[in-house]
């Protein structure tokens, strides 16, 4: 007997930027080191796809401590982009991402225009499937005032350098700290990104009222978490209508009801953040959760339900 | 490694603000070292968001135990938990104390607990006294006032010389228990030094570690730090540590026990 279309399992399954993935949730840069911390709790091959920790041409000690503290349903960071610098990666780290079926997006940051082209074709030739373009850490002095995403003329001038030194499906990773997110965004696409990961996290601080002392070493660190999810939803929902290539929705997400806020408001994908910290089942259970939604829903294909806001009319 | 959602079997007081909980986890007793520690889960809500770490305090059978003192929010949130309740629970991590082998050069053992810093060295202290019976350990416990005293009596039963430092003196010697750890010392030059693991506040273990630089004997430390991931993945928990010039260990996997002599204070 003929299976009824009704009873096939939902398709998860999603091309994003031309990479095949299981399904549309990832793990965020920064989060999930380099896939081999958590590979003994979560089952990397059940994963949309992992983004690395961003990675720099020379190794970088990160910045000194006190680097992270909690706040209210949210975690405040300051690293310092702390990583091991792209030889290293390339020798230790990627072999042990052959041992999975799973795509591998590479983060990569410089403090020069130049480094982001060096660091692109550097990675030429190896086993990755995309790279993502760090432009908004905001724990590095860049030289300069401002960071690369808070700039449309930079942000455009590093995107189509790298664009011409790689035929990898590329990303570039925004910054809410800018007064209009859809303005870079589409920057980003004129430049020829293949999509945008939103948001990186918000610059905050926390004072320790007995010493009077910022709580972090550097003063400012990046706000993730829960407490910046709403404003997360609102930027993917703007640069949803304002841009055609594919969104990465980031922040905040815990629960498949928060993915499935993001992929309703227009993000083809979403990445954990601090989930992972929090639980790191969380990306297995969102992935679960939005299968058994759509079971319950009758929704076929995970596509149909991107950027499927039912505004009300006015 | 794993997660569990262990069953709480005791959850008391023991003290001023300071409580023991016994979970049900075999899965990390048979794989936990001394000072190793799981990363606990709290609430399913939030806030807290993070996990709490809580070293490993004893392991019996099929039950591992933790010792903690309510500090905040987390903390007064596990205090509240009833026993039959489940705790979401990631371990054993990090690395632990190394032991003294059978062989090494040591006169004896010296443990130097500061507050609830007793909890990882009483595991230590059953470890010692299991794999090595001939090692005499002596036990330096330091505390506020004698109400926040802990363990006295655990380390007694396993034959430890346990002294005691009160910062009020209200028991034991007035002072602190790194001042009990100098008293002991010089040792003669000709007689095999001590080995000394130490755990509590971090304005201690700095001053246990300059005292193990100037009589040169080995000292680990059982760093307390706030985490979030606890796997090693967020590097939001480093030290700096000695390098070419320095580094940045984390505390969750690198440690929480260090070699005194690595760490840059």
């Amino acid at each position: 007997m003929m299976q009824k279309a009704k009873d096939k399992p939902p398709n998860l399954g999603i091309e994003l930027a031309g990479i095949s993935l299981k399904n549309p949730v990832m793990v965020a840069s920064g989060t999930f080191g380099y896939g081999e911390e958590y590979a003994e709790l979560v089952d990397l091959n059940r994963l949309g796809a992992i983004v690395a920790k961003t990675i720099t041409l020379k190794p970088r000690l990160g910045n000194e401590p006190p680097r992270i503290v909690e706040t209210a349903s949210g975690v405040l960071n300051s690293i310092g982009l702390q990583n091991v610098g792209i030889d290293a990666f390339i020798n230790e780290k990627l072999p042990f991402f052959r041992e999975y079926d799973v795509p591998l997006i590479v983060s990569i940051a410089g403090d020069t225009i130049d480094e982001y082209v060096q660091l692109a074709k550097t990675l030429k030739g190896e086993e990755i499937s995309g790279l993502e373009l760090n432009l908004s850490c905001p724990n590095i002095k860049y030289g300069r005032k401002f960071m690369f995403a808070q700039d449309p003329k930079t942000t455009h001038q590093v995107v189509s350098r790298v664009r011409k030194a790689t035929s990898l499906p590329l990303m570039v990773k925004l910054s809410p700290n800018v007064t209009d997110i859809s303005s870079i965004a589409r920057v980003c696409e004129e430049a020829g990104a293949d999509g945008v990961s939103l948001i990186n996290t918000f610059t905050g601080m926390a004072i320790d009222i007995e010493s009077r002392k910022p709580i972090l070493r550097q003063i400012t660190g990046g706000l993730s978490g829960p407490a910046i999810k709403p404003i997360a939803l609102r930027m993917v929902y703007e640069v949803h209508r304002a841009v055609k290539i594919p969104i990465i929705g980031i922040g905040g997400i815990m629960t498949a009801g928060d993915a499935l806020e993001f992929i309703i408001a227009g993000a083809e994908a979403v990445a954990i953040g601090t989930g992972n910290f929090v639980d790191p089942l969380t990306p297995i259970k969102v992935i679960d959760g939005i299968r058994e939604y759509m079971i319950r829903n009758k929704i076929k294909d995970i596509k149909s339900m991107v950027g499927s806001l039912q505004c009300r009319k006015s | 490694m794993v997660q569990i959602d262990a069953k709480i079997l005791v959850n008391e007081g023991i003290g001023p603000q300071r409580h023991k909980m016994a979970l049900y986890a075999p899965q990390i007793g048979r794989q936990a070292k001394p000072g190793q520690f799981i990363h606990v889960r709290v609430s399913n809500n939030f806030p807290p968001l993070l996990r709490r770490p809580f070293s490993i305090h004893r392991v019996e059978g099929q039950k591992i135990e933790i010792l903690y003192k309510v500090v905040g929010k987390g903390t007064e949130i596990l205090s509240e938990k009833k026993r039959g309740e489940y705790l979401d629970i990631l371990g054993p991590l990090g690395k632990g104390y190394r032991l003294p082998s059978a062989t090494s050069k040591i006169s004896d053992i010296i443990l130097v607990a500061g507050g609830t810093g007793v909890a990882s060295l009483l595991f230590l202290a059953e470890a010692i006294s299991v794999a090595n019976a001939e090692l005499s350990i002596l036990v330096l416990i330091g505390a506020k006032n004698r109400e926040e005293l802990l363990c006295e009596e655990d380390f007694r039963r396993l034959g430890c010389r346990v002294e005691v430092a009160t910062e009020n003196g209200s028991r034991g010697y007035k002072g602190l228990a790194s001042d009990l750890l100098e008293n002991y010392l010089p040792l003669s030059e000709d007689r095999p030094k001590p080995a000394v693991f130490a755990c509590g506040p971090s304005e201690m273990l700095k001053r246990i570690g300059k005292i193990s630089r100037k009589h040169r004997f080995p000292c680990q430390v059982s760093l307390e730090e706030r985490l979030a991931c606890g796997v090693g993945a967020c590097l939001g928990c480093v030290v700096k540590a000695k390098g070419s010039s320095y580094t940045y260990k984390r505390v969750c996997k690198d440690g929480p026990v260090f070699d005194a002599g690595e760490l840059i204070w």
